[in-house]
Formats: C-alpha cells, sequence, structure tokens
C-alpha cells in the first residue's frame, strides 16, 4: 500500500541559511506521528515545505503516491494560533466554516448543508455552545479547538497539525487527544509539531526527531530513545531519558 | 433646512452630493477589509501615486477629462503598488521603508510635474491642482455617472468574492492549503482598492484620500463583531461624512471639500470610539466603575460574613467603625451599605451598626463558596 506521505530530499533555504536539509520522511496510513526538535529546528517549516506554503530548493513530496496540488482536498492543516488575528470580526461558526470554502465554489455562499457539517465538527471538538461567540472572546484552548474544527470539516485523509498543545488548558489538551485517537482509528494519518517530549510516548506512535536535518523517525518505541534526544537537542535533555 | 430644500431643487447640489455619497461608499467597503489586513498605509502610498499619473497623464492627451486623467491615476498608483512589491522582495527593505519611499517619491514626481504643467504656455493647465485637496463643486452629472459604473463593479466584485476576501483578510496560508488562489484574490482585492481610490480622488484628493478608506471602517469597527455588519455600517459611516462634507464645502465659502469630508469622517470615528457599546471609551470605562462598585459591595458583604460567623448569633450587628477598620480605605462605606440594603442583603440595627437579613446570608455564602472555588482562570 503507498504510504500517506513520502517526502524525499527535501531542501528549504532562507537565503543560503539551510532551514532544512536533505529530509526523508514516510508516514503510513492511519497513524499518529510527533515532530519534536529544539527551536528554530525548523518544524513548522517542515510542515509548510509539505503543504507548498514556503518554496523548496529540492525534494518531493506525495500524497498517496501523487504532489500535493492534485491532493489538496485530502489534506487538512491546523496552524499555529497566534498566526491569525484573533480580533477579526467573525463568529466561531463562520470560522469553522471556512474549511468548506474550497469545497462551495466560486461565488456561492456556504448555505444550510455547510452549516450542519460545520455545527457537527464544532460538536466534536466540545465548541457547539459557542457557535455563535465573537471570536476575540475565546480562551487559547477554546481558540485551539475552533482551529481543530475548521480542519475537521474538511474530512481530510491526512491532518498536519503545528502545536495544538501549545499552552491549552487541561480540558482542550484531553478533547485534542480525544480527537486525535478516533481520527486514527477513522484510518487517518497526523503529523502534530509537539514541544513536550513527555507525552511524545504517550500520545503517539511514530515520532520524527528533527534538527534542521532528519535525525530519526519511526515508531516511538525504536526511535525515541536517549541517545537520539541527545543527537536531537544536543546535551540539554540527557537528564530526560525515556 | 436651508440646505436641504437647495438639496432637492439645486441640480449642482445634487450631482455633488450623489458622487460623495457614492465615493463613500465604496471606500467604506474595501476600507475595511484593507483595515482588517492593516494594510491602511497602502491605501496612503496608492493615493499619493495617483498624482504624478493624473499630470503625466494631461500632458500626453492634453485632455482634462476626468476619466482620462483617473486612469492615469490607477495605472500610477498600481505601479506604485507593484513596485512596493518588488523593492521588499527583491531587497531587505522593509514594507514600512518601502511603502513610506514610493509614496513620497511618487508624490515629488507629480508636484514636479504639476509646477511644470503650470508654466505651459496653455491656459487650458488650470485646475489640476485641486486634485490635491479635491473639489466636490467641480463635480458634473458625467464624472457622477462614471464614478456610479466603476462604483458599482468594485462593490458587485466585493461582493462575488466576498467569502475568499474573508478567508484572505483573516488566514491567507489556510486558504492556500484549500487550493484556493490567495495569490490572485490579493492582486484581485488590491485592484479594487486602487479603484475605490480612484473614485474619489476628485472629490476628496490625493493627500487625504486614505481618511476616507481607514476612518468608516474604523469607526465601523466599534459597533460590530460581524464583518457583513461592519461593511455596512462602514458603507453608511462613508455616505454620511462624504455628503456631509462635500455640501458643506460647496456651499459655505468654497472650502477645499477633501479636508472638510476628512473632518467629518474624524468626528463619526471619534464619536465611535467614544460611544460604541461594548468597544467604546466610554462604554468600558463605565463597565470598569460599575464592576468595581460592585466588587467593592461584595467584599463588604463578605467582611459582614465573616463578623457573623464569630458569634453564636449569625444576626449580630457590627459598627461601620468595626467594618471600616476591616479594608482601610476602601472608602463610601455607607454608600455601599444602604445599596447592600435596598438589595435587602442588610439591614441596621441602630444608626451605625449593621447585620447581615437572611437573604444576605445566602448571598454571603454563595459568594463565598465562589470565591474559594477558584474558577479556571487559564487562557
Amino acid at each position: 500500500m503507498t504510504p500517506a506521505i513520502e517526502v524525499q530530499d527535501l531542501t528549504v533555504a532562507y537565503g543560503d541559511r539551510p532551514v532544512l536539509w536533505d529530509i526523508d520522511l514516510t508516514a503510513s496510513r492511519g497513524i499518529l506521528m510527533a515532530i519534536v526538535g529544539p527551536n528554530g529546528a525548523g518544524k513548522t517549516t517542515l510542515v509548510k515545505a509539505m503543504l507548498g506554503l514556503v518554496p523548496t530548493a529540492a525534494g518531493r513530496v506525495l500524497f498517496f503516491g501523487r504532489p500535493y496540488g492534485r491532493r489538496q482536498q485530502l489534506v487538512g492543516y491546523v496552524p499555529q494560533r497566534g498566526s491569525v488575528d484573533w480580533d477579526f470580526p467573525t463568529s466561531v461558526m463562520d470560522v469553522a466554516m471556512m474549511g468548506l470554502y474550497g469545497r462551495v465554489g466560486w461565488i456561492r455562499r456556504p448555505g444550510k448543508k455547510e452549516r450542519v457539517l460545520a455545527m457537527r465538527a464544532l460538536e466534536q471538538v466540545g465548541m457547539q455552545d459557542l457557535a455563535q461567540r465573537q471570536i476575540s472572546q475565546l480562551s487559547g484552548g477554546q481558540r485551539q479547538r475552533v482551529f481543530l474544527a475548521r480542519a475537521l470539516v474538511q474530512d481530510a485523509d491526512i491532518y498536519f497539525m503545528d502545536e495544538p498543545f501549545q499552552g491549552v488548558d487541561a480540558t482542550t489538551e484531553r478533547a485534542i487527544i480525544d480527537l486525535l485517537r478516533q481520527l486514527r482509528s477513522r484510518g487517518k494519518t497526523v503529523l502534530v509539531v509537539h514541544h513536550d517530549l513527555q507525552t511524545v510516548p504517550v500520545y503517539f506512535d511514530e515520532v520524527m526527531l528533527l534538527n534542521v536535518r532528519r535525525i530519526a523517525s519511526g515508531p516511538v518505541e525504536t526511535v525515541f530513545t536517549a541517545e537520539n534526544l541527545r543527537l536531537t537537542y544536543g546535551g540539554r535533555v540527557a537528564a530526560f531519558a525515556p | 433646512m436651508d440646505l436641504l430644500s437647495e438639496l432637492l431643487t439645486d441640480y449642482t447640489l445634487r450631482t455633488v452630493a450623489l458622487g460623495s455619497a457614492l465615493l463613500g461608499m465604496v471606500s467604506g467597503a474595501l476600507g475595511t477589509f484593507a483595515v482588517l489586513r492593516r494594510q491602511s498605509l497602502l491605501g496612503d502610498a496608492i493615493s499619493h501615486a495617483a498624482l504624478p499619473g493624473i499630470a503625466l497623464a494631461f500632458l500626453l492627451t492634453g485632455s482634462k477629462a476626468p476619466l482620462i486623467l483617473l486612469l492615469g491615476a490607477a495605472l500610477a498608483g498600481w505601479a506604485a503598488t507593484g513596485l512596493i512589491m518588488a523593492v521588499t522582495s527583491a531587497t531587505r527593505t522593509k514594507y514600512d521603508s518601502a511603502l513610506s519611499l514610493m509614496l513620497s517619491v511618487f508624490f515629488g514626481i507629480g508636484l514636479v510635474l504639476l509646477t511644470a504643467i503650470q508654466k505651459l504656455p496653455n491656459a487650458q493647465q488650470a485646475g489640476l491642482d485641486t486634485f490635491l485637496f479635491g473639489q466636490a463643486a467641480s463635480m458634473v452629472a458625467r464624472d457622477v455617472a462614471s464614478m456610479a459604473g466603476l462604483g458599482a463593479a468594485a462593490l458587485l466584485a466585493t461582493g462575488l468574492l466576498w467569502k475568499e476576501f474573508k478567508l484572505l483578510a483573516f488566514d491567507r496560508e489556510f486558504g492556500r492549503t484549500l487550493g484556493l488562489p490567495m495569490r490572485g484574490l490579493d492582486v484581485a482585492l488590491t485592484l479594487l482598492i486602487v479603484v475605490a481610490i480612484v473614485v474619489g480622488l476628485q472629490t476628496v484628493g490625493v493627500v487625504l484620500m486614505s481618511a476616507m478608506l481607514i476612518a468608516p471602517a474604523a469607526a465601523a469597527r466599534q459597533w460590530t463583531d460581524r464583518l457583513g455588519l461592519m461593511v455596512l455600517i462602514a458603507v453608511a459611516f462613508g455616505a454620511i461624512a462624504g455628503v456631509t462634507g462635500a455640501l458643506v464645502s460647496t456651499s459655505a465659502s468654497r472650502l477645499p471639500t477633501g479636508p472638510v469630508i476628512v473632518l467629518c469622517a474624524g468626528s463619526v470615528v471619534l464619536l465611535s470610539l467614544g460611544f460604541a457599546p461594548n468597544r467604546g471609551i466610554i462604554w468600558r470605562a463605565v463597565r470598569r466603575y460599575r464592576s468595581g462598585l460592585r466588587l467593592g459591595r461584595e467584599a463588604l458583604l463578605l467582611d459582614l460574613y465573616a463578623l457573623a460567623l464569630q458569634h453564636e448569633q449569625r444576626k449580630h450587628p457590627h459598627s461601620e467603625a468595626a467594618l471600616a477598620a476591616m479594608r482601610p480605605g476602601a472608602g463610601r462605606l455607607r454608600a455601599r451599605l444602604h445599596r447592600l440594603r435596598e438589595k435587602g442583603f442588610v439591614e441596621s440595627a441602630t444608626r451605625s451598626d449593621w447585620m447581615l437579613t437572611d437573604l444576605g446570608i445566602d448571598e454571603a455564602e454563595r459568594l463565598h463558596r465562589g470565591r474559594s472555588v477558584q474558577p479556571d482562570t487559564r487562557p
């Protein structure tokens, strides 16, 4: 079976400074994979490069064996919360429906069918009661869940999530974890940029250790070792051995 | 009112009012997107850059027909936008530097060309300098017709690309992952902003036109949390400011129209910043004051409760002096006590001794529970 994601020789450079160097990565279907690495390791850039949001210097990215341009409907994206202006005049419902804008088609407005889908996604993340709320009045965790709902309505097969656990409350963390497991049980592949090493073995099946280069990737049991962590982070996490 | 009856009969005034209402509506609608995308300054650069376009259009064609001049303005504004993008992406110049650079360079060229035109041995040249500060009185029916055409097209396009523009303003990268051509949409929206500016140039002038883009939208943001409503309110504010300003400047002592319109728009902003519910300064101050009072009353109620707990008899009265000593500097003790009595939470035993009522005890216990179980306030 073709893997969900195949990355070959991916290189990204800002000016002449390489941010990602010669990355290879394979993710099979129906797994939860964490991407971990120190600040500036290129985690966000890797996700954006796979989605075609930043120009790549070399390499190619395949989703189910095809390049991204043909596979856009199959890929959902949950960007970092801080990437948008939360004082934007819009409601929770409206943001959730944005996930369907690509499918609605030009000129047409999202209608009743889209509202139902968006509401269902909001229910999945426990935000149905806040559907009419203005987004500036949400807590950080609630904002994260709105972003998740916006990706869920797409009903994609592959999801990229950039730091969804960053600074969220315990309720939201549990909601995200439940959601991830649910997605996995439906055969979806989820790549999560993650910062909390403690929870990697608990939450994820596979892990990619990244620091400009790919240090290692594969099942958590075999790859998430003290030696690999030292290679990724330098000597700084020597105290933390999984 | 004199002005109003004149408006109904006077052909020139009616033309001016219609034209300035149109310009206010178009710039209000597109300004909303410019403001939300933090591109307010781009409008300023485009409008200033329009001046050399107007001058060149006149030099090349010898015509002062508004449509030709405005075409020059649009092309120059568009060229400036392109140059700003090119400079930021090709060099290490920051966006705001590139913006002010293009603004001043284009405006400088425009002023030089205007001066050169003034010296031409040709009686035709007079009047181009009205484009600096605007002259509503110079509008004729044909101008209004072309403004209406351009404006209606811009508004229609905004309506048709509504959800795409919303996504562009809120989360451009997410739009790209949906497969939408965000770069093309960006170009389209910027083009429409150029159109909005061009529609207003004759009336408001290049120097102050960007205010008409920003002010109605900034004011509208104060009144609503919904994008659709914000655009409608900005359209209304723009029309009000445009009509009021144009009529005042035309019927009074021939003031330049642009500054008067911008003053009107500025007043709308000021009023909105002050008085709008929720976001307005006054509203927020009132709310802060009220919640301060409420917290003060609740603290007093809890103090009384704490005192009451020290006695067998819950309704044991306590003196104002004791209550004042519990929170030195809290102030206005008597007023707070009276307010609590109005609510039926306390009653006075003597003139300066107070005790909780049954209702007050219930309320205090409710507050006490609420305070000891801290709600999760983590963002």
